[in-house]
């Protein structure tokens, strides 16, 4: 017998290292894969906030730059549409011209390639708008926009293999050089606020986030309106006055099943439905919102659904008691008491709804449209739209602007999440 | 008037009713001595009388706006001469949005003086609708309002009846639910069949030839028009496999540790910072893998070739939009999904099997493995199915990390397509909605959300039937 006892522990004790071992092993898997994962997470955001914030800045040559009304062709300073209509483009690229020393027709192209003319023009239009009387005819400093690819050589002088060299020729580079060289009136790099003030544009120099941006806040607030009375009446129906019959479970799949349906579907029935049959106008944020309400509701459903169980049945029973109808205990009691959860529950919905675009694809939301949208029926697009645009654009400086808008998108996402966190710790009531 | 001036007078005329119908059944109840007499509270009687303006106002005007352009244009077709009139719908209807065009101000547009007589006539149709319905409306508004209030009498069960409106109100809004997916169903299913109709459904599903460009000549090359989905499914299922690979390991493991190894200050920080990865936008993801994981792989494996595999495999050729980018960043992001779900089921296996068997001397992983995992199968399971569902729906990181062109492979460092990719291709841009073309992208809508649909309900289902176990 006890020679028997002694083989078991034997074997156990012959057994343990390895047991013990093969422990280790896989706790250590667990902490490897928490670390892939921790790492992929750092690893993007890195790569995101690295290229967006350059997106944020841009290369400025400071020129000065007389303004001569005969070159512009201006002889009425009052009339607006002689300013809009103005020849700026000779003007300025007169001036370039003057500043690189270029005469030959070759030297001339060669400096008119690294400054983007037209946008520096439109400055000088812009200025000239508000006070044309006494601007014109003067000499003025203007921060001159440099072309986009000159703005990606410079953004990457220091690295490996001078990326975005391979644009410009040997005398181009000469010329940067030069310029570089100066200690003042030089190149000098500051925030780029066309980008937050103007819309999308066919020059990379001139686009802006403000309509995607516009967009989205349109896009929000249809869904929001929608989605949000919508989300609590289901819940409140489906927790408060559902019967326990089929009606009832049917519902409960389909909103069980909609959770899961992928989100392009949504796109394909916006598509058909409120574009073919309905016969909304494309690219509007009005039908951005039904398609994002019908795709949000049940994440904001479930979760008002959690919210209405986690309200206690005492608080139910005490204002029966008191003879408060069906109705006057929902509205008076539950939903109030409810409401800090709703709340983070469609908060999240729409954080979801901002960052969507698979089903913005198939309405025709991905469209270029450089105006600033005014009401939810004008045609817009949306930030993660605009970000796919300049993505697909082959131009450098747009996937600088794309990287830029993403910093924006996150940021704006960040915020709501951080709103939900706060409502959920502030208001949220523990039983 | 404008809709929404509209819209906003109708809102200001409910409230008016809301305010008299209270004082009326106030100023009764005081003829009565005190409000105790009444049936309701004054303001179920206010808002009944305001929902009896309410309703059919709102109603009014939502089918005279869904109306009134149909019915405009039917009428300016009767100005249309003879000849045009019995032009072919399409062109018919062609040339009926110029006229709207021309009405609506658009000046670019080239107008013959007869189509200006008619835009010119169809604006003041268009006034004179307008006009109408604002009478209409308003005259309703009043004429519902008084006799709302007229209604307000003290044994009138007015309680009863708003909280029967309300009751209709939640029910109809629970069933928009069941509305949305008959809506997904037929609007997806209508057009798969008139697609069915043109290609026949075996060579849709069995068919290894996509290329839907239709020949806009007869002669033009490669144009044949062909709708094999093959490929578009085995490179759905290639991208969703290389997911899977890095989602399902990843993300178990991590809910294992987190649950059961993890003390609970580590979770608190470590949790929500993976969930992080599930709200990053699609799009930013697509942008991660076409722009920085794509040519990373590239790099990486131009360099391995160079020193390893040229003498073995032959040279590599690793495509700028290969499949392995796309899957490795949808693996990632479905990490949090797949750690979350199982933490769910790990967390609901009773604490009473561990200490079975911690009892039997096992040691934590043993535990792990041997108790846990079993018991916990089916709802990882589940996990997983779900998990796959949401890789083969993806759409925004494969329509930016992954190309377009329809090949039959299962080589992850070529270019592949997938079912979204070819939806949106097909979809996007101005389009006839007739075409095989745009017809093709509702079949593959149509697939995807049968399978999805398909892979849901089973996870569910496994989900649901292992929890009753324990319960």
């Amino acid at each position: 017998m006890t020679d028997k006892n002694i083989n078991t522990i034997d074997l156990v004790n012959k057994n343990l290292k390895k047991r013990y071992r093969a422990e280790k092993r896989f706790q250590a898997y667990g902490i490897l894969s928490i670390c892939f994962g921790l790492m992929c997470l750092v690893f993007l955001f890195t790569d995101i906030i690295s290229k967006g914030t350059r997106g944020f800045f841009y290369h400025y040559l400071p020129i000065e730059i007389h303004l001569d009304a005969e070159v512009l062709g201006i002889t009425d300073t009052n009339d607006v549409h002689q300013i809009l209509g103005a020849d700026y483009t000779t003007l300025v690229k007169k001036r370039v011209y003057e500043i690189f020393e270029a005469k030959k027709r070759k030297e001339k192209k060669n400096a008119r390639t690294l400054i983007a003319i037209d946008a520096t023009g439109y400055r000088i239009q812009d200025l000239l708008k508000t006070n044309a009387a006494s601007l014109l005819g003067t000499t003025i400093t203007i921060d001159a926009l440099v072309d986009d690819k000159v703005d990606f050589y410079l953004k990457r002088l220091g690295e490996k293999g001078e990326p975005g060299k391979e644009y410009f020729n040997e005398a181009q580079l000469l010329l940067i050089g030069k310029l570089l060289e100066r200690q003042e009136g030089g190149f000098n790099k500051s925030l780029n606020k066309t980008f937050f003030t103007s819309g999308d544009s066919a020059q990379s120099e001139e686009a802006g986030i403000l309509s995607a941006f516009m967009g989205s806040l349109y896009l929000l607030l249809v869904t929001f309106c929608l989605s949000f009375p919508i989300g609590i009446a289901t819940a409140v129906y489906l927790e408060e006055y559902a019967p326990k019959n089929k009606w009832t479970d049917l519902i409960e799949i389909n909103i069980n099943n909609l959770a899961a349906v992928p989100s392009i579907i949504f796109g394909l029935l916006g598509l058909a439905i409120f574009l073919s049959f309905f016969g909304f106008p494309r690219s509007t944020p009005l039908v951005g919102g039904f398609v994002l309400t019908l795709m949000t509701l049940p994440t904001i459903i479930i979760s008002s659904r959690a919210a209405i169980k986690a309200v206690p049945p005492s608080i139910r029973e005490a204002a029966y008691g008191i003879g408060a109808s069906k109705m006057q205990v929902t509205i008076h009691h539950v939903i109030p008491l409810a409401m800090p959860g709703m709340l983070t529950g469609t908060i999240i919905g729409l954080a979801q709804a901002l960052g969507e675009s698979a089903p913005l694809l198939m309405i025709g939301m991905a469209a270029f449209i450089p105006d600033v949208p005014t009401a939810i029926t004008d045609p817009s697009t949306v930030l993660p739209m605009q970000i796919f645009q300049w993505f697909r654009n082959a131009d450098a400086g747009f996937s600088e602007k794309a990287s830029a808008a993403i910093l924006v998108l996150i940021l704006f996402l960040v915020m709501m999440n951080a709103l939900a966190v706060w409502a959920r710790s502030r208001l949220e009531r523990r039983w | 008037m404008s809709l929404s001036a509209l819209f906003v007078l109708i809102m200001l005329g409910a409230t008016v009713t809301y305010m008299l119908g209270r004082s009326r059944s106030l100023a009764l109840a005081n003829n009565l001595g005190g409000i105790r007499h009444l049936h309701s509270l004054p303001l179920y009687y206010g808002a009944q009388a305001a929902l009896w303006c309410l309703i059919p106002c709102l109603a009014l005007l939502a089918i005279w706006v869904a109306f009134d352009d149909s019915i405009i244009r039917q009428i300016a077709i009767q100005y249309l001469p003879e000849d045009k009139q019995n032009l072919a719908p399409q062109e018919l209807s062609l040339l009926l949005n110029t006229i709207e065009n021309i009405a609506g101000g658009v000046t670019s547009l080239k107008a013959t003086p007869e189509m200006q007589a008619i835009a010119d006539r169809v604006v003041s149709l268009q006034r004179l609708s307008s006009i109408l319905l604002s009478a209409i409306v308003l005259s309703s508004l009043v004429l519902l309002s008084g006799w709302g209030w007229s209604k307000v009498k003290p044994e009138y069960r007015a309680r009863n009846s708003v909280e029967k409106t309300f009751m209709i109100f939640l029910l109809g809004c629970s069933t928009l639910a069941i509305f949305t997916t008959v809506g997904i169903v037929f609007s997806v299913l209508f057009e798969s069949i008139r697609f069915f109709e043109i290609i026949p459904l075996t060579d849709f599903l069995l068919g290894t030839q996509w290329s839907p460009q239709t020949a806009i000549r007869s002669d033009q090359v490669g144009s044949s028009g062909a709708f094999g989905a093959i490929p578009l499914f085995t490179g759905t299922m290639l991208i969703s496999f290389i997911a899977m690979v890095i989602a399902v390991p990843t993300g178990l493991m991590t809910a294992i540790y987190l649950s059961e190894y993890a003390n609970n200050k580590v979770r608190v920080v470590v949790k929500p910072m993976l969930e992080v990865l599930a709200g990053i936008p699609t799009v930013v993801y697509g942008f991660f893998a076409a722009l920085t994981v794509a040519p990373m792989i590239k790099n990486a494996l131009h360099g391995l070739e160079l020193s390893l595999l040229s003498f073995s495999i032959g040279p590599l050729d690793v495509s700028g939009e290969s499949a392995l980018a796309a899957g490795l960043v949808m693996g990632v992001m479905i990490i949090p999904f797949v750690s979350s779900l199982s933490d769910d089921v790990i967390n609901a296996v009773p604490q009473s099997l561990r200490d079975g068997s911690y009892g039997l001397g096992s040691t934590q992983s043993e535990t792990v493995k041997k108790v846990i995992l079993p018991a916990a199968l089916p709802g990882i399971v589940g996990a997983i199915l779900l998990a796959v569902s949401r890789a083969i729906g993806e759409t925004m990181i494969v329509v930016m990390a992954v190309g377009t062109a329809a090949r039959l492979t299962a080589n992850p460092l070529e270019s592949v397509t997938t079912v979204t990719v070819q939806m949106t291709t097909l979809l996007i841009g101005d389009h006839e909605f007739d075409s095989a073309k745009t017809l093709a992208a509702f079949a593959l809508g149509l697939v995807l959300f049968v399978i999805t649909l398909g892979l849901n309900f089973f996870a569910l289902r496994i989900v649901k039937k292992y929890r009753e176990q324990y319960d």
